[in-house]
């Protein structure tokens, strides 16, 4: 067990004090950038899988326990495997390195927390509720988007964000497939031994900065759209 | 022929010839694993006690929990390779970290569930505070501990693989072979029973709670 390692300290320090490691095609500013446009496109794509399947099987209040088997799942698998997993059939399939099999496992890695508090908001409205809308003469449609929804939204938003910070900190395992982000500090600078050290230590730091950032960042916008929910 | 067995899914030859490194594998594993969730489970204990009992310490304990749990696991590395370098403690630390708010949210969840009555009732018969947690409260608190404690271990039997690329065994380093040399058979093994493990325990934690908790299937 080494001591404190001064080095590694003042080197990383070091280092975030350089002008050039920010900027540039590799630099923290590209860097940081890179993370952050994987997340929201890989986002985009498991919202759109899985919001709209889960909101149609809740409201039909179908498939109960298909969301409680895919959370499970999704535990169970760890990231590192889909990543790792999906890379050959990447490249196999010519989609070569770096962005695409990142972006897949992100995908993958997205579907369930969305899925299943999608699913749990909307098959958790209240049953006299959806009764005393049909009952004034609401259409099926109508019930969906006029009460299951908005009893559902404060749910789904907590999805939004947990599947958004769980995908903002996977983005740091593409740097082991070649997406060039965050978290090629540290798998390069792990690759490089004690000389890259410090490299670990800065690219430690900027994603436990992102993560907590995201984190806050999507709280704050929890509250402000469920207001009634603090 | 041969390069076309290598590239498929899984290469049985291989599996076959590699069943000593597999097992060596499974151990580790189940090795860091273990030792992270039973540390995880003793400070989370000792933690919730605390938090119950010093209410105001409930808040700052499941913040910190949750900036941890928050931090991704190959960062949370990284920050304590200055400190602890390379190698088990790092990875014990990091892991033991991310089953803790979990586990203190459940347990002080479960405790505080407790039907007021029936902590009336145990106190009424002369109980001490620490008598009425642990063979009245804790028992009752139970199934929402272990509701915890599944997610906890699965959790951690997951992030176990990531604690390869800072020079551990385990699933993780089949894994991280496969990769290294573009060889899917480890890769397919590693994650295959990596997720076997992380049900196993799962299924393992659904029959202790079935098991510890005769009074619930009285009905």
């Amino acid at each position: 067990m080494a001591a404190t390692d001064v080095n590694t300290i003042s080197g990383a320090i070091d280092f975030l004090f350089t002008p050039e490691n920010w900027t540039g095609p590799r630099g923290i500013l590209a860097r940081t950038w890179a993370q952050i446009w994987i997340s929201i496109v890989a986002m985009a794509m498991s919202a759109a899988l899985a919001i709209p399947g889960a909101v149609w099987l809740a409201h039909r209040r179908r498939a109960p326990n298909l969301s409680v088997a895919m959370v499970n799942l999704g535990r169970a698998i760890p990231s590192f495997a889909i990543i790792v997993l999906i890379f050959p059939f990447s490249i196999r399939f010519g989609f070569g390195l770096g962005f695409w099999p990142t972006c897949v496992a992100l995908v993958i890695i997205g579907v369930p927390p969305m899925f299943t508090n999608a699913y749990a908001g909307i098959a958790s409205t209240p049953r006299d509720m959806v009764e005393a809308a049909s009952g004034i003469g609401m259409t099926d449609r109508q019930v969906l988007r006029k009460v299951e929804l908005p009893v559902s939204l404060p749910l789904l938003i907590t999805g939004v964000r947990i599947a958004a910070v769980t995908t903002v900190a996977t983005a740091t395992l593409g740097a082991i497939v070649g997406y060039d982000c965050l978290g090629t500090y540290i798998v390069s600078g792990l690759r490089r031994g004690e000389s890259g050290r410090p490299e670990v230590l800065v690219g430690a730091v900027l994603v436990a900065l992102l993560a907590l950032g995201v984190d806050l960042f999507l709280d704050r916008i929890e509250r402000a759209v469920s207001p009634w929910n603090t | 022929m041969i390069a076309d067995e290598r590239r498929s899914l899984i290469w049985w030859t291989w599996v076959g010839d590699h069943l000593d490194e597999i097992w060596q594998r499974t151990v580790e594993h189940v090795q860091i694993a273990l030792i992270a969730i039973a540390v995880g489970c003793l400070l989370s204990f000792v933690l919730s006690v605390i938090a119950v009992r010093f209410r105001w310490t409930f808040k700052p304990i499941t913040r910190v929990g949750s900036i941890l749990y928050t931090i991704p696991s190959l960062a949370l590395f990284g920050l304590l390779i200055p400190f602890t370098g390379l190698g088990l403690l790092t990875a014990e630390i990091a892991l033991v970290s991310y089953t803790i708010f979990i586990l203190v949210s459940n347990t002080v969840a479960g405790l505080d569930a407790v039907p007021a009555p029936v902590k009336e009732a145990a106190d009424a018969m002369g109980y001490t505070w620490w008598r009425r947690l642990m063979t009245v409260e804790f028992p009752l608190a139970l199934p929402t501990v272990i509701a915890g404690l599944r997610i906890a271990s699965v959790t951690v039997i997951g992030l176990v693989t990531v604690a390869a690329l800072i020079g551990n065994g385990g699933y993780g380093a089949l894994i991280n072979d496969g990769l290294q040399r573009s060889f899917p058979t480890p890769i397919v093994i590693g994650s295959l029973l990596s997720v076997v493990f992380a049900l196993l325990v799962d299924g393992l934690l659904a029959f202790a709670l079935w098991a510890l908790t005769p009074w619930r299937r009285r009905t």
